[in-house]
């Protein structure tokens, strides 16, 4: 539907040509790795503008993932606030699950484009490794995905997909024994066998050129947004709002509204129990500028600069760094960093559950508890676009839990 | 600069190739006590500098059997403090070189300056920072050098002709050229090639060049300290102290048994110096 196919321009918001977004970026990466990340750099710079690539890129989001996704006024919802119209971008409705495919198919296309045969991808929750495994089985490369040992546990459902897309899940027994450690893990792969592999990072994070890479890949979920809010509105919507973990999903909606400058921006990060160390992943709200997983952004660390404990009732939230160019954002305030916590998202699950016939995801179940918020305090004429990134068929057993439907989680069930 | 102590424990690049041990142990692993105890062994035995790795949450340029070392210190509650504390014990009572291997979140967050200034106060003779790539070296290389710390540069196989130039011109004290492309680990195999990346930089930098990664026996030693100015073994000696511990052995007797590997090594190697 967008006729561009090319990523739009980015020379006025970033990276420059080091691969920095203002204060934040980089390559913070040990030697070994510098040779694969330049080739990368130089690889990614000209198939930036290489239109056949593109091309074929949105060919496949069209014809695999089903692009363009729906924007969808959620009417039931928003008479129930009383406030502003609330238009859902339905990530949740791509093959898979979740916005997480637009990377991994671009990913996929430009390491078949590199000549490697293999891709690694970490996961935390496993839409990741699970999109990645699914990219990987649509052209024919071999895919191992890395995942802590304790997320394993977790989300048995999506290590038996990726096993049957394939690949091979490694579970790292290492750290915390999740995301991060697999991040670790990844890398430590990579490092050794960057000649024929490449690493599918899983979010706008990582050493220059990852954040700028899965931005664009996932920018077409704004761009289609953007139009299809104008077609259905005539107008652009008052705000924009999404869930920030690594902040993927953000990125690639909040890119195409940057220069309208009159819409407002939210981004919102988990508040887990409470902002308290280790109950939360709040990263931009609490967080402060530090260097993690090859990149200079906000972090939550001790004063040592240790990593700290995170926590979310969404795996895909639970994450103690967040992409650069969402630091800089904030830094030069176009973007508004808030944070929601588990009972919000929680309340917000199931009002939308019963409202509009749709089970999300827990990670945009913060976003829609935010946009709720706000919506109220709107007029009915002003919009709210929500980006839906993911559905929530894999949290259907922990909320239910939460929620106190399932007395125990039994075993079965957490099979 | 004035004569560093890098400069007198490590071998003068004018001589044939002829290698001294540099031993890397993750600091506080299992202890304190442990650490402290088999540095002054090494010391005794003639090494020439200890690597002294600090522990960091999330490493991503180690392998896995430091990686697991740094978390089982991290767990016990080991704090940068009592890293530099560890340094300050033992510096007046020995004689070899005293480099910290860090990862640069820590050092960003304590603050280039402070944490130079701490390091070098403590009795460290050099830095290496693995995360921080040469284009990113500026501000990092200008502390050390005003703390007086050597700031070592590292090579991989994989650095270009161009880079590999600038990382050499751009080190003091000495060149850390990795044998193998990947993290620490060890290896079975030393690379064909070499000698001859080992002859090049020594030129270029006009420093000594010291190989690690991937060398895990004596004879891993030997082969390397007849190409290069030094020989850096890590995992292989951390494996042995996780071994160690995890047969029960603490205290004098795990110094004991790991230092008796450290001696094994020294035999493929001539001891510093002075």
């Amino acid at each position: 539907m967008t006729s561009e196919v090319t990523p739009p321009d980015d020379t006025r918001w970033g990276p420059d040509a080091r691969g920095r977004y203002g204060n934040f970026g980089g390559q913070y990466v040990p030697e070994t790795l510098m040779a694969s990340v330049t080739r990368l750099a130089d690889t990614y710079r000209a198939i930036r503008n290489d239109r056949p690539f593109w091309e074929e890129f949105r060919e496949s989001l069209n014809r695999y993932v089903g692009r363009p996704s729906p924007l969808y006024h959620a009417n039931r919802l928003s008479d129930r606030i009383g406030g502003a119209q609330l238009y859902l971008k339905r990530e949740d409705l791509n093959h898979t699950g979740a916005h997480k495919i637009n990377n991994t198919m671009g990913q996929t296309l430009l390491a078949r484009r590199m000549g490697k045969r293999r891709v690694i991808a970490e996961t935390g929750a496993g839409q990741h490794g699970v999109a990645t495994a699914t990219a990987a089985a649509r052209f024919g490369l071999d895919c191992v995905v890395y995942m802590g040992a304790e997320d394993v546990r977790r989300q048995k459902l999506n290590v038996l997909r990726m096993e049957l897309l394939g690949a091979e899940v490694v579970a790292v027994d290492a750290g915390q024994k999740t995301l991060k450690d697999a991040i670790n893990a990844a890398m430590r792969d990579w490092m050794a066998t960057s000649d024929h592999t490449h690493y599918v990072i899983g979010s706008v994070m990582g050493p220059h050129p990852y954040p700028q890479m899965v931005r664009d890949f996932q920018t077409v979920i704004g761009l289609e947004a953007r139009q299809q809010v104008i077609e259905q509105t005539g107008r652009l919507p008052n705000e924009v709002v999404a869930c920030v973990g690594g902040g993927s999903n953000a990125a690639g909606l909040f890119f195409a509204f940057l220069d309208d400058a009159d819409v407002k921006l939210f981004g919102v990060e988990a508040a887990g129990e409470k902002l308290a160390p280790g109950r939360h992943a709040a990263t931009l709200s609490v967080g402060r500028p530090g260097i993690l997983h090859g990149m200079h952004t906000y972090v939550l660390q001790d004063e040592d600069g240790q990593t700290s404990p995170v926590h979310s009732v969404s795996a895909g939230l639970d994450y103690p760094g967040v992409g650069p160019e969402h630091a800089h954002w904030k830094e030069l305030g176009r973007v508004s960093y808030v944070s929601e916590d588990d009972q919000a998202a929680l309340e917000a699950f199931t009002t939308l559950n019963e409202t509009e016939g749709i089970i999300p995801a827990l990670e945009p179940a913060h976003a829609v508890a935010h946009a709720m918020k706000r919506a109220k305090a709107m007029h009915a004429d002003d919009s709210i676009v929500l980006n839906l990134s993911g559905r929530g068929d894999k949290d259907v057993v922990e909320a239910g839990r939460l929620l106190g439907r399932i007395a125990t989680m039994g075993d079965s069930l957490d099979a | 600069m004035p004569t560093h102590r890098l400069e007198t424990t490590l071998p003068r690049t004018t001589a044939e190739p002829n290698g001294v041990l540099l031993p890397y142990l993750t600091a506080g692993f299992p202890d304190a006590g442990v650490t402290e105890g088999l540095i002054r062994k090494a010391d005794e035995l003639g090494v020439a500098c200890i690597e002294l790795g600090i522990p960091f949450s999330d490493s991503i340029a180690d392998g896995p059997v430091i990686q697991n070392s740094f978390h089982s210190v991290l767990e016990s509650g080991w704090r940068l403090d009592d890293t530099f504390a560890l340094a300050a014990r033992i510096r007046s009572s020995v004689q070899c070189g005293l480099a910290a291997m860090v990862s640069f979140s820590l050092v960003h967050r304590v603050g280039l300056e402070r944490f130079m200034d701490r390091a070098s106060a403590s009795g460290f003779d050099g830095i290496i920072l693995p995360d921080v790539p040469v284009e990113e070296s500026s501000a990092t290389k200008q502390a050390a050098d005003r703390a007086d710390l050597c700031y070592i540069g590292l090579v991989a196989p994989t650095t270009s002709a161009e880079r590999r130039e600038t990382i050499a011109r751009g080190s003091t004290g000495f060149v850390y050229q990795m044998a193998v492309a990947g993290t620490t680990g060890e290896r079975t195999d030393l690379p064909r090639n070499l000698a001859a990346e080992v002859n090049v930089l020594r030129a270029l930098s006009g420093l000594p060049v010291c190989v690690g990664f991937g060398i895990s026996t004596a004879q891993h030693v030997r082969d390397v300290c007849g190409i290069a100015d030094g020989a850096i073994v890590g995992s292989a000696i951390v494996r042995r102290i996780a071994d160690g511990v995890r047969h029960g052995l603490a205290g004098e007797a795990l110094i004991e048994s790991v230092s008796a590997f450290i001696a094994e090594l020294m035999s493929g190697a001539r001891p510093r110096l002075r």
